[in-house]
This record gives C-alpha cells, structure tokens and sequence, in this order.
C-alpha cells in the first residue's frame, strides 16, 4: 500500500513537470486506407464505418476486448435461465447519448426490434434471428427471449451491427452519428477526414485522449510517406507488408502484428462449370502453393488455413495437409475430372494487396497444371456489383473479416453458392447447441465438411499490421473484429 | 547521307532500334520466362545471372522489359495505325469540301474529341468494357483521329489551291482521286513525322494507362505496371523502378529525336530554309 503510494505520488510529480515542460499530446491522427461511405454501422455491411464508430461512438450491449473475449459494455450484467432461452440484461444506469437523452431499456428494445424487422437494412440480420421478444422490464432491465437457445447470444451482441442507437436521432446517423460512447462524433470532411471528440459526461471509465482524427489515405504509397512524415500517428491495418521491416528498424515506431478475423480464401463459384465438380476444386487446392503466397504477396505475413477458420480459435483443427502442395496430384485430379488439358476461367480481383499479388501468383500456380486464368483487376464497386451480388466469376481472392463467420457456408445465395443440406443442417445444430462442448464439436465438424467439399481455395488468416508512433499505448494487436478501440489510447510521453 | 549526318535523328533512331529489335526478340527469346515465379529469388539486385534484378515475384526485370517493350510498342503502333487510318481519309474528305456540311461535321466531331483527354476516354471505355490492352488502343486511338485529322486537312487545304490541282481538276478527274493522287503523296512526309511523334506519345499514353492499371492485363508485363507496382519498394529496391522508368524515358527520347530529326530531313519548308 505504501509502495503504491509512493510510486503514485512519484507519477503525478513527474505528469506535472512534464506537463510544465511541454503540453501532453492529447490527440491522435489515425490513417485509414478506405473512407466509410457513411457512418451507421446498423445499416451496412462497409467495415470502415465500424473502425470509426465501433467502441468509440456506439456501443452494445456486450462488446469485443482486445482479445476478442465478450466483455459488458451497455449490460452491466446479465441472468440466463435455465432453459437457455430467456437472457435478463441490467443495464448501467445514468448512461446518456451525446444529444443528452438517456440511454434506457426502451432504447435498447428499439434497437433490436429495428434490427429484426422485415424491412431493416441490417448487414448482419441473421445476428438476430433467433430472436423472439424484446420487453423493457423497467428503465435499466431488457429481457431478450430466444425462440431456440442459442450458445452465441451475447457474442452477436457485441458486434458493430448491434450497437444500441436512440429512435430520436437514428434517421441522421449516416451522416451525424449519435451514440453513447467516450467520443462523440465531430466532423466530416468528405474524401479526408472524421474527426471524433472525447465525450465529458461518458457514463464508463473515461477516454485518455481528447481528440482524434481518422484520416482517410488509399494509396499505399502515400501511406507510407504519411507514416514516415508522422502526419499520422498510427496506421492499423496498414496496406504494404513490405514497408514494415522499415517501420521496424526506425526507432520512431512499432509495429504490431497480430492475427485478423479475416480468413483469404480463393472463392470459388460452385455453381458454374467446371466448378460443380468436387474433384475439380480439390485439383484446384493441390495446384496452389499456400507458402509461396503468403511470402510473395503479404512477404512473410499470414498463417496458413486449410478451412474457413480462424488459426487462433481453440477449436480450429489444421487441415492444410489434405490441401497440400502437389502439381502432380492436381493434374491427374483433374484429367480424372474431365479435364486433362485444363480449361479457361476468371480470376477478379479486388484492389487489396493480397488479393492483386495473390492473384498473380496464384494465376501461374494454376497455369502450371493446364488452368488458364484470366485476370482482371477490379475497382471494389465493380467487385461488389459483378462477383459478390452478380454472381458474375470464376474465381476471385477475398478476405472474409467478419467473426465466426463460417456460417456463411448455410446460405446457398452467398456468392460462392455452397449448397449443402448437410451443412445447412450442421448450422442448424450450432445454433442450438449451447455447451460448450457440443458447440466445439460441431464446429470441429463443419470445419471438416468445407474442407472435404473443397467449397473455396483456403489460402491463409490475413496478419493484423499496425504501424504507430513508438510513444501510443493501448492500440489493439489482433483484430478481433473491426474496430479502431481508442478507449484506452494515450501517448507515453 | 542526309540521314547518317543528322545527330539527332541518328540518336534517336538508334535508341528506338535497340527497342524495337528488344521487343522483336523477344518473340524468340527471353533470358528467363516472364509467367513463371519464383518467389524463393524476390527482389535481388542486379547479377550477372539477372542483368536488372528480380522483382517482388522473382521474376527477371530484364526479360520483363523486353516483353514490355512488345506491349508499348504493339500498344501505339496500333493506336497509331487507327488515328493514321481514320484521320486522314476524313482530313482529305474535310480539305476536299471546304466549308461544306461534311467539313462541318467531321471538324466539329474532332474538336469534340479532342477535348477530353486520353486518360479520361479510356476511363470510360474501361469502365464499360473492362480494362484490357485491347481497350487501351481503342482509347489512344480515337485520340489519335483528331490529330492525324487537323494536319491531313490543314496540309490538303493549301495544297488545294495550288495549280497542280487545279490543273487535275479542269481534266475532270473527281475529289477521291485528286485526294489519293495528288494530295497525300505531298503531305506523306508530314504524316511521318507526326506518326513518329504520336508514337511516342502513344508509348507514354500506355505506360499512363497501365500505371493506373488500365493497360494490358496481369502476367502480361507492361512498363507502366512494373512502375505501379514497384512504388511501395522503391525505397529498398529502387532498381525495380529505376529500369522501367528508363525504358519509357529512353524510348519516348528516341522517338522523339527521331521525329525532330525526320522533320528537318523532309519537311519542305525547313529544307528549302537551309
């Protein structure tokens, strides 16, 4: 208790001659490679209005830690029953939106309700589904009734497609975005930057920061320049692995590297022939060599996968050796496919690097086992417009950077069109499943299903990079969803 | 002799030679295949084994050149061919009708193309039809008509008035022909050195079209892409810019001298000056 003391006093000495010295940095630059197309993160699918918004402006009901653990926010607490199907949330009292109205159990039933209605433009409604009745027993108790029990309740919570939004302001939130989080939203200068303020009356532990700005810069090469220059303080997922070992070597930054959500995988359309066939696909997977990418294209960044699953979750079982490298094998699949001599197929390509250089290598690795594939580097709303909602490809390189999102295999409409009852079923009984150990083993399962249907080319997990400043503290490593968290940010100086 | 004496034309036109017959060979022969990657050997500098280095694939740099050197060059010959054979039949059938509908249109049209910039037409060829080295010619190309258009008609008008024309026409013969006969053999001189300027200007053209990923299409190598890509190395691997960069400045140079160095040796004008 002494030592405490003693080392507290000692701190605030030094913090006020430090201060009398030089003012403390109390704000931060963050640079992002896209600019969000508009800031509710409950009415689409863009990540980049969750790495402003997230944590930062909105919150829910649970939230995602650094570690990607499911952590209160706007629930203080919360009771299960027995049965599994009834959750009671308590909310924090005295919690207020920036505009000064009250955050209470009716809000919070607003926002669910509004996000499972028929005709709610949610990006993620499925979050919801399961959900039977909201009621706002008193001004700080909700109580949520499930249909079926569902073991991932309160981590769909927690996503940025869940955050509590008040009914008075949600119509202006694109543009003017009112939560309840430690900074309120500020400014928005179209095509540069967003500017956050740290809110005073925040109900939780307080932001260290006064201010941030979020700077939108596409081109990887002036990123680097930014970085360089220090017109920005930090840069998360910063777009060009070649640059870091530069960054690493200067004493001026740190770079960290963590592990994402997003799993890179070469998506296949099911549904167009040749791709129909499985053997077709599982000549696909032998054809392409995973190291050679991840060194190539992200230069050395990157775990190899071998099925739509995160590296770094205890239940994900490698099965990259059923996937393993071998030309020879991928031929004679493919001659007992029907095809001996190969065919002709797309390749579209997203701007990311991973995606533009993966593609080219993965182009050759394809070529050397008869597959002809022909390129074409598209824009992200050419991208959107022709493979994800055109169904309009052969193959294409994407990251899939949603949590847990394996699910996505259930929906025989999403782009790449997997359409297995079986799987469907799997799902099914994840949804259900609430112990933990029934849900591992399910997932075990699914895992397993993909992997020997071949569905896509699973290539690696995509490495989370973030350059800063040398003196910032509490930037997220990993990325467990995305987020720019700058709750407890502040400059070491 | 002429020819040999002039030092910018001799510059010049060896500069394009050693391009030309770079492109050429590579038809028969490249030191390594340009398709193939090697990622084990990434970015080295130059060796004896890899004259220019290697890129961030691994793939040789010098081969990548000389097979970029067939798409610049297929690129604007091309593009170039479209404007000579579209501009200059409408440039004689615009001098052959002076200040008729047809001179109208054709002029107007020109002017209409001629204000949007290449970069802005192939934009939008390429958002209708997709980026390809295809659509790439078409844009430089239909730049090119106007060009070729304005100098056909302007020449051709002068040449009308002359008496040699007049002469052909009092014997009956009709426009086409006194067009074909007599007036493109006197401005082909003209054509060859504005073709030589517009064909470098077409390199340039698709070196821009391909920096902004507009040109030819991955593994086809194109300078301009070699120069995209090798932006975010260029402070640890600067010879991954530094070598294309020269390839499209010394070929754009040598076009040029040689163009400067055409004018002198056949337009009329500046010979008769000396």
């Amino acid at each position: 208790m002494k030592h405490t003391t003693m080392k507290l006093a000692l701190t605030s000495a030094l913090a006020i001659t430090a201060g009398m010295a030089y003012a403390e940095t109390t704000d931060i630059t963050i640079g992002m490679q896209l600019e969000p197309p508009h800031l509710d993160p409950t009415g689409a699918a863009a990540g980049a209005i969750d790495s402003v918004v997230y944590a930062n402006i909105f919150e829910g009901l649970t939230r995602f830690a650094a570690d990607g653990s499911i952590m209160p926010a706007l629930a203080e607490r919360w009771m299960i029953s027995e049965d599994g199907l009834t959750y009671t949330f308590s909310l924090h009292s005295g919690v207020k939106f920036h505009d000064g109205t009250s955050m209470d159990s009716q809000d919070v039933k607003f926002s669910l309700d509004r996000a499972r209605a028929e005709e709610s433009t949610n990006a993620q409604k499925t979050l919801f589904a399961g959900i039977d009745t909201v009621e706002a027993l008193d001004p700080t108790t909700v109580r949520v009734t499930l249909s079926a029990p569902n073991g991932a309740f309160l981590f769909n919570m927690a996503w940025g497609d869940a955050v509590i939004v008040a009914p008075e302001t949600i119509d202006d939130a694109k543009t003017h975005p009112v939560g309840t989080g430690p900074f309120t939203f500020t400014n928005w200068v179209q095509g540069d930057n967003i500017t956050i303020t740290k809110n005073a009356d925040y109900w939780g532990t307080p932001a260290k920061l006064d201010s941030a700005t979020f700077k939108f810069i596409s081109d990887p090469t002036a990123a680097f320049a930014a970085v360089m220059a220090e017109d920005v303080d930090a840069f998360p997922q910063y777009p060009a692995p070649e640059n870091l070992p530069q960054f690493e070597a200067d004493p001026r930054f740190q770079v960290l590297v963590g592990s994402t959500e997003g799993e890179t995988i070469l998506s296949t359309n099911n549904k167009m022939p040749p791709f129909d066939n499985v053997k077709v696909r599982e000549a696909m997977s032998h054809a392409i060599d995973r190291q050679a990418i991840i060194d190539g294209a992200m230069f050395g960044l990157g775990t190899p996968i071998g099925t739509h699953f995160a590296p770094h979750n205890p239940d994900y079982i490698d099965l990259t050796g059923q996937s393993n490298y071998d030309p020879a094998l991928a031929k004679s699949l493919l001659a007992e496919a029907g095809y001996p001599d190969g065919f002709e197929t797309t390749l579209k390509l997203p701007p990311p690097s991973y995606a533009r250089r993966g593609g080219e290598i993965i182009a050759a690795q394809l070529r050397e086992v008869g597959i002809n594939v022909e390129i074409s580097n598209l824009e992200w709303a050419q991208w959107l417009e022709q493979v994800f909602r055109g169904y309009d490809f052969g193959l294409t390189i994407v990251s899939h950077t949603e949590p847990m999102d394996i699910g996505i295999y259930a929906r025989p409409e999403y782009y790449f069109q997997y359409d297995s009852a079986a799987f469907q079923e799997l799902m099914e009984d994840l949804n259900a499943a609430t112990e933990p150990g029934d849900r591992s083993f399910i997932l075990k399962a699914a895992q397993r299903m993909i992997a020997d249907d071949y569905v896509n080319g699973y290539l690696f997990q995509l490495a989370s990079t973030t350059v800063a400043n040398a003196n910032i503290v509490g930037l997220w490593q990993n990325a467990p969803t995305q987020a720019t968290d700058l709750t407890a940010v502040y400059w070491n100086d | 002799m002429a020819f040999l004496r002039n030092r910018s034309f001799m510059i010049g036109a060896v500069l394009a030679t050693v391009f030309v017959a770079a492109a050429l060979l590579s038809f028969l022969w490249t030191p390594f295949d340009v398709t193939k990657l090697d990622i084990a050997h990434k970015l080295q500098k130059p060796t004896e084994l890899h004259w220019f280095g290697t890129d961030h694939f691994g793939r040789d740099i010098f081969s990548m050149i000389m097979v970029g050197a067939r798409t610049s060059i297929a690129v604007a010959v091309l593009a170039v061919g479209i404007g000579i054979l579209l501009g200059v039949p409408l440039g004689l059938a615009a001098a052959a009708r002076k200040d008729s509908l047809l001179d109208e249109i054709i002029m107007r049209t020109n002017d209409l193309v001629f204000a949007f910039p290449a970069l802005l037409i192939a934009i939008m060829i390429t958002a209708v039809f997709g980026p390809s080295a295809v659509n790439a010619i078409i844009a430089i190309g239909i730049f090119n008509i106007p060009v070729f258009a304005r100098l056909t008609r302007g020449a051709a008008l002068t040449l009308w008035t002359r008496d040699f024309v007049l002469s052909a026409r009092v014997a009956g013969k009709s426009a086409p022909h006194i067009s074909l006969e007599h007036i493109l053999p006197n401005i082909l001189n003209l054509l060859i050195v504005q073709g030589s300027i517009q064909f470098s200007l077409g390199i340039l053209a698709e070196a821009g079209l391909s920096y902004v990923g507009l040109g030819a299409q991955p593994p086809i190598p194109s300078w301009g892409r070699m120069l995209a890509e090798s932006q975010t190395m260029i402070s640890f691997a600067p010879h991954l810019a530094i070598f294309p960069g020269m390839a499209i400045v010394l070929t754009v140079l040598g076009l040029n001298l040689m163009g400067d160095g055409l004018r002198d040796l056949l337009d009329p004008k500046i010979r008769r000056a000396r």
